[in-house]
């Protein structure tokens, strides 16, 4: 229809220097405005969580029942030096949800670590031996994709009893069938490559050959899966202290207070409200980044 | 095709015992003895604790225990309910219902709104609604939705008095169960305010479930759509001169589908995750609901039971949409 692919020339016009990696994916990372927002988003979280003894006005964990369940500053009866109001126990919600940001972060990056590495062994082992060890440790994994995330990461719970280092365990677990299904896949992908055929040649040991050699050029999937997968965390592990299995009062979690916050629903908007949103703003913002560093980093999708 | 079938079965047999060992297990791997577990904290007497030992089995090989358990299953006896005394099998089969039914909502509220949505999206690529279209789908995507429930009853219930906050029916009506599921059954009751009542506690449940299915449809359909529409025969279509709405009703949609007949399939196990928050909030006497509870009453047999026959329908939808899939696509059917 156009004409414009007649006037492309037919060999690409050599360039001086290829530009560097780190800019051509900041080149085209950028080119998406949601995956910036979502990176700035996540940046300002990380802030308010290294810096929260800093920022929050007062103490996450004082209460004193006399300010109890305060209304936001911009509401009748609400004063600034409590910008969010209070909860029903008279603790500051602004603090709270600051500090909570640092749980959630940790919850996210925690998690995703541990699923990463064991996730990466796994599929890297499945993958490169192949036979009986890939059956046994794939059919594993889909066990665990078969049951609904959520119930195994309650019976998990149930079986360790509660709290936040179960529940991040639990979600752990439950995410992990992801990491081994991908490394596994790339692995297989690039074992037939005959830069592997040429390691193993010159003498490359099993190790070397799947930890050096091909590990590398197996990565960028799983940095994209990465931060798909610390949005999932985060959520999961809400979803864990909201059913009162996760991180246990008075731990300023989100979800945990989003639990406390429920037979409040009918007088204070504001303790139930908060704590969501920043759950939504923080998951939302690391599902934009995961989709554009998909977009960045998969060559398949770029557009020349 | 027959050949397709039972190597998909085959391939179920490994899972399935796999969620038996799974179950199995479950009660033996709580730290402490299964007993005392359940006993809670009132404690019990050495004697009766052997005599119970004895009675559960508990003093046998593990080996034999898995294949008493096995047999037991086999024979649909899971067992009863340390709190209510009642066989898990029954308990189940009077709370499933709840849960397809508000599940099938969910499903139906999602693909009423999603389809149409990203088909729109799709046609008009890069306009404000195919952006506005993919920003809320992938809000909804990270939709905490136990939050969003709270926040529903807040506006509609609380602010508006427009729906009910809890239950499944207003406690004015009683309706017999005959087929469970309340909507059908208040139908056909005599009392005519009973099935609007049934209609009203269903509404926000239904979105709040259909919720993280919505955004995952309409992202899918947008997506599939674009891929079609750039396929020559589209381009043959319009040569021919078909009208644009007869283009992407008929010759688009139908091969658009396919991914997403598989994506709806897949998110039961979604849907299931997101019962047991949806349940909780608005006490919906399901499944979700049951198994949250058993886990807070200790109540292991339920628990095990619960694995067990969720795992078992998860992977038969499972098996249905893969059947299903190769039924519509022979490339499918006939790979290896």
């Amino acid at each position: 229809m156009t004409t414009e692919t007649m006037e492309a020339p037919a060999v690409a016009a050599p360039t001086a220097t290829p530009p560097h990696p780190l800019r051509e994916f900041w080149g085209y990372f950028s080119a998406n405005h949601g995956a910036v927002a979502g990176l700035f988003v996540i940046l300002f979280v990380v802030l308010l969580a290294i810096f929260a003894d800093v920022v929050a006005p007062h103490s996450p964990y004082i209460t004193d029942t006399t300010i109890a369940l305060k209304p936001p500053f911009w509401q009748e009866g609400g004063s600034i030096s409590y910008p969010l109001g209070t909860d029903p126990i008279g603790r500051d919600m602004l603090s709270r949800l600051i500090y909570g940001a640092r749980l959630s972060l940790l919850i996210g990056i925690m998690v995703v670590t541990v699923s990463i590495l064991v996730g990466t062994v796994l599929g890297l082992v499945a993958g490169y031996v192949r036979g009986v060890t890939e059956i046994a440790i794939m059919r594993v994994m889909d066990i665990i994709l078969t049951l609904p995330s959520l119930l195994l990461a309650i019976v998990i719970v149930a079986i360790l009893g509660p709290g936040l280092i179960n529940s991040m365990t639990a979600v752990a677990l439950v995410i992990l069938p992801h990491y081994v299904r991908l490394a596994r896949a790339a692995v297989i992908t690039e074992v037939s490559k005959d830069y592997v055929m040429a390691a193993r040649v010159s003498g490359a040991g099993p190790l070397r050959l799947m930890f050096k050699e091909v590990l590398p050029n197996c990565t960028a999937p799983l940095i994209v899966q990465a931060s798909l997968g610390i949005s999932t965390a985060i959520l999961d592990a809400a979803a864990l202290g909201f059913l009162g299995l996760g991180a246990q009062p008075p731990a300023p979690e989100w979800g945990t207070m989003l639990a406390d916050a429920r037979e409040f629903v009918l007088r204070a908007w504001w303790v139930v409200t908060f704590p969501g949103l920043a759950i939504l703003i923080t998951v939302l913002a690391f599902n934009l980044l995961g989709d554009g560093l998909r977009d960045a980093l998969d060559p398949k999708l770029k557009r020349s | 095709m027959i050949r397709f079938i039972l190597t998909r079965l085959s391939l179920l047999i490994p899972t399935f015992i796999g969620i038996t060992l799974a179950a199995f297990f479950l009660i033996r791997l709580v730290p402490g003895d299964p007993i005392e577990t359940m006993a809670g904290e009132r404690g019990i007497d050495p004697a009766r604790h052997e005599q119970l030992k004895k009675d559960f089995g508990l003093d046998r090989p593990l080996l034999v225990q898995y294949g008493i358990y096995i047999g037991r299953v086999l024979q649909g006896d899971l067992g009863k309910s340390v709190v209510t005394r009642e066989s898990v099998l029954t308990e189940f089969q009077t709370l499933f219902p709840a849960t397809v039914e508000l599940g099938i909502c969910a499903i139906l509220f999602a693909l009423i709104l999603g389809i149409p949505a990203g088909i729109l999206a799709a046609v008009r690529r890069n306009s404000i609604f195919d952006h506005g279209v993919m920003g809320l789908s992938l809000t909804g995507y990270s939709m905490p939705i136990f939050w969003w429930g709270l926040i529903l009853i807040l506006l509609f219930s609380v602010q508006l008095g427009l729906t009910p906050v809890s239950g499944r029916i207003d406690v004015l009506y009683y309706i017999e169960p005959v087929t469970g599921f309340l909507l059908i059954d208040s139908l056909f009751s005599d009392d005519e305010g009973a099935f609007l009542s049934a209609l009203e506690h269903l509404i926000l449940p239904t979105i709040v479930l259909g919720t993280v299915p919505l955004a995952v449809i309409a992202r899918m359909t947008r997506s599939a759509m674009l891929e079609v529409l750039g396929e020559d025969y589209i381009r043959t279509a319009k040569a021919k001169g078909l009208s644009r709405f007869r283009i992407i009703a008929l010759h688009a949609l139908r091969n658009a589908m396919i991914p997403v007949v598989t994506v709806i399939g897949l998110q039961i196990g979604v849907l299931f995750t997101g019962a047991i928050l949806t349940e909780t909030i608005f006490s919906w006497p399901g499944i979700g609901k049951w198994l949250i509870e058993a886990i807070f009453r200790r109540d292991y047999p339920v628990l095990q039971g619960g694995i067990l026959l969720v795992g078992a329908i998860v992977m038969s939808v499972n098996l249905i949409v893969d059947l299903t899939y190769g039924l519509i696509n022979p490339r499918i059917r006939h790979t290896r």
